[in-house]
Formats: C-alpha cells, sequence, structure tokens
C-alpha cells in the first residue's frame, strides 16, 4: 500500500510518500492512524491531534470510520486551505 | 473545463475563450482570489497540493455545478507553486443565459472548492514560515449550501 503525506503532516513524518506492508488486523483508517503512531516519535508528533487530519482513500476523501479494504494509496494531510 | 498550472492567467483571454463563437450565453461570472498581505508580514506564499485527486477533485466540483444549475460553460483554474502578494491564485467562471445561475453557480465552485480541493497554503515572511489554517467559515459555508 502506498501513503503519501502533505503540508504539515509530511513535514512531521519527514517524507512525502512510502510504500509499506499495513498488519492484516488494521481494517480502518482510524486503526491505520493509530498502527502509524507506534512506528516512531515522528508519526506520533504528526498524529498527535488525529482528529485534525483529513484522509483520502485512492483520491477521495473519506471518514476516518472508512474501511481500508484493497485501496492502493491513502493520503493524510491537514484540512485545505486552496482558493 | 479545470486547470492547475504554475504560470499566471489573464481573466480577459479566459473570458473571451469561453464565449468565443457563442450566442447562447447571457451572463457571465468570474471570481478571481489573490495572494492578501494584509499586515504586511507575507513576502511570498507556496501553494502545495495532490496531483491526481486536485484534478479529480475540481471536475467533481465543476460536474455538481453543472448538474444543479442550467450553464453553458465554466472554467476552473488554480495555480500552484510560489506566489507573491498581488499575485493570482484561483480563478472560476460560470456562463450561463441569466445572472442567477451564473453567480449562485461561482459561489458554489468556489465554496467547495475551499473545503474539498486539496490544496495547501504556506506563508513566508520576515518572522518565519507558517501553514495556513483552515477557516471554519469555508466548513460553515459548505453546510449552508447543504442545508438548502
Amino acid at each position: 500500500m502506498r501513503l503519501l503525506y502533505f503540508a504539515w503532516v509530511k513535514e512531521k513524518v519527514g517524507h512525502a510518500a512510502e510504500d509499506i506492508d499495513v498488519p492484516r488486523d488494521v481494517a480502518t483508517v482510524a486503526e491505520l492512524i493509530a498502527w502509524l503512531k507506534t512506528r516512531g516519535p515522528e508519526f506520533a508528533h504528526a498524529f498527535d491531534q488525529a482528529e485534525v487530519i483529513r484522509t483520502a482513500i485512492d483520491q477521495a476523501h473519506v471518514q476516518h470510520d472508512a474501511r481500508i479494504g484493497d485501496a492502493r494509496e491513502i493520503a493524510f494531510f491537514p484540512p485545505v486551505t486552496g482558493g | 473545463m479545470i486547470r492547475v498550472q504554475t504560470q499566471d492567467f489573464d481573466v480577459g483571454a479566459e473570458i473571451a475563450a469561453l464565449k468565443a463563437g457563442r450566442t447562447d450565453i447571457g451572463a457571465i461570472v468570474s471570481f478571481t482570489g489573490t495572494v492578501r498581505d494584509a499586515h504586511g508580514d507575507v513576502t511570498e506564499m507556496t501553494l502545495e497540493h495532490y496531483p491526481g485527486m486536485t484534478e479529480k477533485e475540481l471536475e467533481r466540483i465543476e460536474a455538481e455545478a453543472t448538474e444543479r444549475w442550467p450553464l453553458q460553460a465554466s472554467l476552473i483554474v488554480h495555480r500552484v507553486g510560489t506566489l507573491k502578494p498581488g499575485d493570482n491564485i484561483v480563478l472560476v467562471i460560470t456562463a450561463s443565459a441569466h445572472r442567477d445561475a451564473a453567480f449562485d453557480a461561482a459561489r458554489f465552485l468556489m465554496d467547495d472548492l475551499k473545503t474539498n480541493a486539496p490544496f495547501w497554503k504556506r506563508e513566508s515572511g520576515p518572522h518565519g514560515d507558517r501553514w495556513v489554517e483552515a477557516k471554519t467559515a469555508d466548513e460553515d459555508a459548505t453546510v449552508r449550501r447543504h442545508d438548502r
């Protein structure tokens, strides 16, 4: 699975993208975030206020209770500020 | 039509291209968003985005507007990269037979873009860099729209 990070999430994590094998018991976005936070202090820091972070699965917005299923690409980012 | 680009746009040229050869358009509304330096502390603004998803979201937003209002044409142009105060950021143009649809659709396009299109602004100035925070008012605008 490919994970992408944008804006300050990317800065806190320290990189923009990675390919990763997610444990099979990680079923939802919320569970994925909880698992990511165990991967190191930079992830714990980036996802500290998890409720603020927005998520997209295969380039479509989803809520944190969304199931990951067979997602190819999951992106994490702050609330958007375009326009 | 939607475009994401680093280069500037010319509002007059875009409107001219949109209505070229057409006589069914009676109203054209354009909105231009520009880089603001209200307090004299912004020297640069950098726009980051999510290539691929950005285009999908803008196309979805435009399709939704076209479904809700009788539009003859529409255009969304959003710039990315490093900009300076006064520079253009975003352009929305809507064209319809009558003004109501053009006004309402233009507002809808901007409101939806501001809450859903994956762009992030970073301001640089003499006091350092900071990510611009999302405004609750933008979220409220989208809620207001969905309540209608």
